[in-house]
């Protein structure tokens, strides 16, 4: 028997050994094994016998791997496993489909500036309608991918039509920050009814949430990467072009806010279809900046708590904790969706439960005195977004801080932790629906 | 007999779906109920089902949870979803479908319908 075990572990040892098979997958090949082993036992063979026959069974390894390979890609540069001719399939190469709702997308945001008389004019409606300009374009284009059903690009198509009339009939006083507010929330909103199509209109689905989730993260990149390269051709060409006796800014005013417009689409199809090139590169940058957000945000607590917050308490700071919590949270959300759910706690997940709970206990402490200063000059427009997104915030990642301490202590689940965290999403698109739509009549549009 | 090798990559899909219909399970009794509603015909290679298994996972068709299995043993069980039942209708129908095209043409006598439990 004892052969048996030591024979049983040097094959997972084997099994394991290849980069697309990791351990939990292993451990559920093993148990089969074990299985195997016990039924053709108690069917009358030797148990080294049955070792064989097991294995045997089990496959070629080399195989087993390639097929491990072929379905978890994301676990190693496909190339590097897939040697030899079997391609994997790239689904796509529709890239002319991506580039007319590009185009579209850039066409349209350029008459709406023409129309405007951006930038001589500083139109606050260019502002509060930009994002509806660009992202029905993006939902678009994925309700052609998916194939959606006209039922289903009518539900996509409705909260687009709402926010339409709602943002545009609501008379806003003059400098409002209700308008301001609306031009910084609608994007989250409007995002969040792209997601609609990108999963195909399956929104229960948790894993098709923690899709969308990473598709946004790789978006992101994409588009600062996009965003990066454009300044650089815009440098260069004002560079060569001035000297030329062309005015550059006239160049640039035209270029560059259609080139952000088609930038969204281009981003969107590259990740659908570029996928591999980024999903290597997820896991680096949360390996990277999460313990170093980690670092600064225990300084940060700790200067706080040792100084107290005093003089440094001015009405930006709430707005300073929302940004500091959502990039937190972006930190969280994206190691997730980057991190293999069927490993066990590991050492990344500590650093990240430390940055959570150092954001956190800052937060709590500005949170305070925060509310005590709401208390003596009560509420504005901007005071209520900040302070609403604050709670949010502090939620989720309570939540998240005490899922970590359960799944580090082996009480719970990733699965769990990731659950939490899909739940939640829309809880987010409802508040930014709330302060586009309910906050400024509120307000009294002020 | 030899089920030829697309075949059986065509039909793993509805049948794992199929069995997972009949209640949770894991990947080695999963295995053995092929085994049996084939008698053995299915020749299929173990490890293979796993890959198979992730991949419905990933689609949000089955989900999955590690237990200990009442003989002490550690088992990822798979749970079909609402999306794999739909799923699996669709697949249902593309079958039937099939198969009736290749009965007709054989004569007519239904032998695959039959075989699909629709004749």
């Amino acid at each position: 028997m004892e052969r048996l075990e030591s024979e049983i572990a040097e094959w997972r040892a084997f099994v394991g050994q290849g980069p697309t098979v990791n351990g939990r997958d292993a451990e559920e090949l093993e148990a089969h094994l074990r299985d195997q082993i016990a039924d053709l036992v108690a069917a009358g063979l030797a148990a080294d016998e049955a070792f064989l026959v097991a294995v045997k069974r089990m496959g070629g390894l080399d195989e087993l791997s390639r097929e491990f390979a072929r379905e978890h890609s994301g676990r190693l540069w496909k190339q590097l496993v897939l040697s030899g001719g079997d391609e994997l399939p790239r689904p796509d190469s529709r890239w002319v489909e991506a580039l007319v709702f590009a185009i579209a997308a850039a066409v349209t945001v350029q008459v709406a500036r023409l129309a405007a008389g951006f930038p001589s004019d500083e139109s606050s409606w260019l502002f509060r309608n930009v994002s509806l300009l660009v992202l029905p374009f993006l939902a678009g284009y994925f309700a052609r991918r998916r194939r959606l059903t006209s039922r289903q690009c009518l539900l996509a198509a409705a909260p687009l039509v709402i926010a339409a009339v709602v943002i545009n009939l609501y008379p806003y006083g003059d400098e409002a920050s209700t308008e301001l507010l609306v031009a910084a929330h609608l994007p989250v909103v409007l995002w969040f009814v792209v997601a609609y199509p990108y999963m195909n209109g399956v929104v229960r689905s948790y894993e098709r949430r923690m899709d969308f989730v990473r598709f946004t993260g790789e978006w992101f990149i994409y588009y600062v990467l996009i965003a990066l390269g454009g300044g650089v051709l815009m440098g260069l060409t004002a560079g060569i072009l001035e000297p030329a006796g062309i005015d550059a800014e006239r160049v640039i005013e035209w270029v560059v806010p259609s080139g952000a417009a088609g930038a969204v689409i281009v981003a969107a199809w590259l990740v659908e279809s570029k996928q591999h090139v980024v999903e290597n590169m997820a896991p680096v940058l949360t390996m990277v900046f999460t313990p170093l957000f980690a670092v600064m945000l225990i300084i940060a607590a700790l200067v706080y708590a040792l100084t107290g917050l005093g003089g440094a308490f001015d009405r930006d700071l709430l707005g300073v904790f929302d940004l500091l919590m959502v990039v937190v949270l972006g930190l969280v959300l994206y190691g997730m969706s980057a991190r293999d759910p069927s490993q066990g706690p590991g050492w990344m997940d500590r650093i990240q439960l430390i940055a959570v709970v150092s954001a956190l206990v800052l937060d709590l402490m500005v949170l305070g005195a925060m509310l005590a200063r709401i208390g003596d000059l009560g509420f504005t427009p901007n005071r209520t977004a900040a302070l609403g997104l604050n709670l949010l915030l502090l939620v989720n990642l309570s939540g998240t801080a005490w899922l970590s301490v359960r799944f580090l202590s082996g009480r719970s689940t990733f699965h769990r932790l990731e659950r939490w965290q899909t739940t939640y999403l829309p809880v987010f698109a409802l508040w930014a629906a709330t302060v586009v739509v309910i906050l400024p009549p509120l307000f009294a549009f002020t | 007999m030899h089920i030829d090798k697309d075949l059986v990559a065509a039909l793993a899909t509805p049948l794992v779906l199929s069995i997972l219909t009949e209640g949770e399970s894991y990947g080695y009794a999963i295995l053995k109920r092929v085994r049996e509603l084939s008698d053995g015909e299915l020749e299929w290679t173990d490890g293979m089902l796993y890959p198979l298994l992730h991949r419905l996972r990933r689609l949000g068709y089955v989900t999955t949870e590690w237990r200990t299995s009442p003989e002490g043993r550690r088992r990822r069980y798979y749970t079909i979803t609402n999306d794999g039942r739909a799923a699996l209708a669709e697949q249902q129908r593309q079958w039937v479908t099939v198969a009736r095209a290749l009965g007709d043409v054989w004569g007519g006598d239904d032998l695959l319908p039959f075989a699909l439990g629709r004749g």
